[in-house]
């Protein structure tokens, strides 16, 4: 009885998680857009700004998707191993994902390559939406709801750095890489930077760094005074809002680092558009929730 | 300069613009993505035609997030602009053969594009990425939809009356010019000598 209301909880906190998610950005988020329109001094890049910033407000006030790019549902879900629920997490966020893309509404945008667009979100074969599984001590269970429109995805990059390069090889690639990026995928950008593992983990690392909160740097001096120096000469780019050439070009850079084969130096680099989209709650074990700051 | 155009858009209306003008379009627009552009251009081939005309119209890389109302007519949730380097592998065919009068999208178009739409007398705007609610809020009716079934959506072809569609500012124009190739080249320039100086 206990574990199906917990089933219930889990489901319709992540339905709320979408839809916040999709209608409203982080505080951060929306302090440094509206910083960003008052000091830039080129009328193009104001008005694209203005635009970003007017549309953002809607959203909010009319609960309404900020972006008609709903993106793809990504969950990050940590489970405490007291907590009574686990392969049942997966069955409710994904009923909560279907149930999200009718309520917000979301666009559908989980297409089959042989099937077409299966219009809930869901793949067909399992793997949509995404989980990123972590087990942790306590009885809770937290949920972050990550959707990530498709622009942005395509300018991902991931680059196995000759070793010998070191950490400046690193740097050169996240510079390529947003270069690359150029006006495309809607900047200004926030880059997330995963270096080490494999050529999998890098890109996991680097898609879980953009969920640290804005300006909140590496608690390791020495990663975030790379932080700091990226974020600094990326902007030295002059990308622009809208890839117009005025305003910033990214807007912050977060780092993760794993420990690396000697032979190997992967580098992930996964861009967000302006519209940094998640949102987090924490489930306890009696089944009270508690959202994060947003 | 600033422009109030209406659909269908007279070539001698477009010929007027340049790149970083801004454009209002009040009319037809039909949104078409990468399925759309090559759906069109297969039937094209084969002889037949789609069933939006495009002549002088807005065309509009987008795919909305759109919902039915309690009278089943479908209305407009969100429709911001996709990024249009996708198309540009079949953009230039598209002009050509189908004579669309201003492309709607963001983050820029190439070359090809860019020589079709002097040589064919279109141009191409961009509307702020990720603002589909400004979008939404200048789309005044829902008058069609052809391809839902098969294509979903995001891809399928949505007719819409839009007025003062905007503010779009004009990267590509008859003239040949291309405001976006030129921040590309500038932003190359830029990376070189970040890159020397790391």
């Amino acid at each position: 009885m206990i574990m199906k209301d917990i089933a219930q909880v889990i489901e319709d906190t992540a339905v709320g998680l979408l839809k916040l998610a999709a209608t409203e950005l982080p505080t951060e988020v929306k302090e440094v857009l509206i910083k960003s329109e008052n000091t830039t001094e080129g009328a193009l890049g104001k008005s694209q700004l203005h635009a970003i910033n007017e549309n953002v407000r809607i959203a909010e006030s009319e609960i309404k998707p900020m972006c008609q790019d709903t993106g793809l549902v990504s969950f990050f879900v940590k489970v405490g191993d007291k907590f009574p629920l686990k392969s049942e997490i997966k069955t409710a966020l994904i009923k909560a994902t279907k149930r999200a893309t009718e309520k917000v509404p979301l666009r559908p945008n989980a297409v089959d390559m042989f099937k077409g667009n299966t219009n809930n979100n869901v793949g067909i074969r399992g793997y949509v939406p995404w989980f990123y599984f972590d087990l942790v001590e306590g009885d809770k269970c937290e949920i972050i709801a990550m959707p990530k429109g498709g622009g942005s995805s395509n300018v991902g990059k991931m680059k196995m750095v000759p070793p010998g390069k070191g950490i400046k090889g690193v740097k050169e690639f996240v510079v390529e890489a947003v270069a690359a990026a150029g006006p495309l995928a809607c900047p200004p950008y926030t880059v997330g930077v995963g270096v080490g593992g494999g050529e999998d983990m890098c890109m996991n690392l680097a898609k879980k760094a953009l969920l640290r909160p804005l300006f909140k740097y590496h608690e390791d001096e020495s990663i975030a005074s790379i932080e700091k120096e990226l974020l600094s000469i990326l902007n030295k780019l002059e990308i622009g809002a809208m890839g117009l050439g005025e305003g910033p070009s990214v807007l912050d850079v977060h780092m993760e680092f794993a420990a690396r084969h000697p032979a190997s130096l992967p580098v992930g680099v996964v861009i967000s558009c302006w519209a940094l989209r998640h949102a987090g709650a924490t489930i306890d074990k009696e089944g009270n929730v508690e959202l994060h700051p947003h | 300069m600033e422009y109030h155009l209406t659909t269908p858009i007279p070539p001698e209306d477009l010929k007027k613009i340049s790149i970083g003008d801004i454009v209002y379009l009040t009319g037809t627009v039909v949104t078409a993505r990468d399925e759309a552009h090559l759906k069109a251009l297969e039937l094209h081939k084969k002889g037949e035609k789609p069933p939006v005309d495009f002549k002088g119209i807005g065309l509009f890389h987008c795919g909305p997030v759109m919902k039915k109302n309690e009278e089943g007519e479908w209305i407009v949730v969100a429709a911001g602009p996709t990024t249009s380097a996708r198309m540009e592998i079949f953009q230039d065919e598209f002009i050509r053969v189908f004579q669309p009068g201003i492309i709607i999208g963001k983050g820029g178009m190439g070359e090809r594009t860019t020589k079709a739409c002097q040589e064919e007398t279109c141009i191409y705007g961009y509307f702020t990425g990720g603002a589909a609610l400004l979008a939404a809020n200048r789309i005044k009716k829902v008058k069609d939809v052809f391809w839902f079934e098969e294509l979903g959506m995001p891809e399928s072809l949505w007719l819409f009356d839009v007025e003062n569609f905007g503010p779009l500012t004009i990267t590509i124009d008859t003239h040949g010019g291309n405001m976006t190739e030129k921040s590309k080249k500038k932003i190359e320039e830029n990376k070189n000598k970040i890159i020397q100086n790391l």
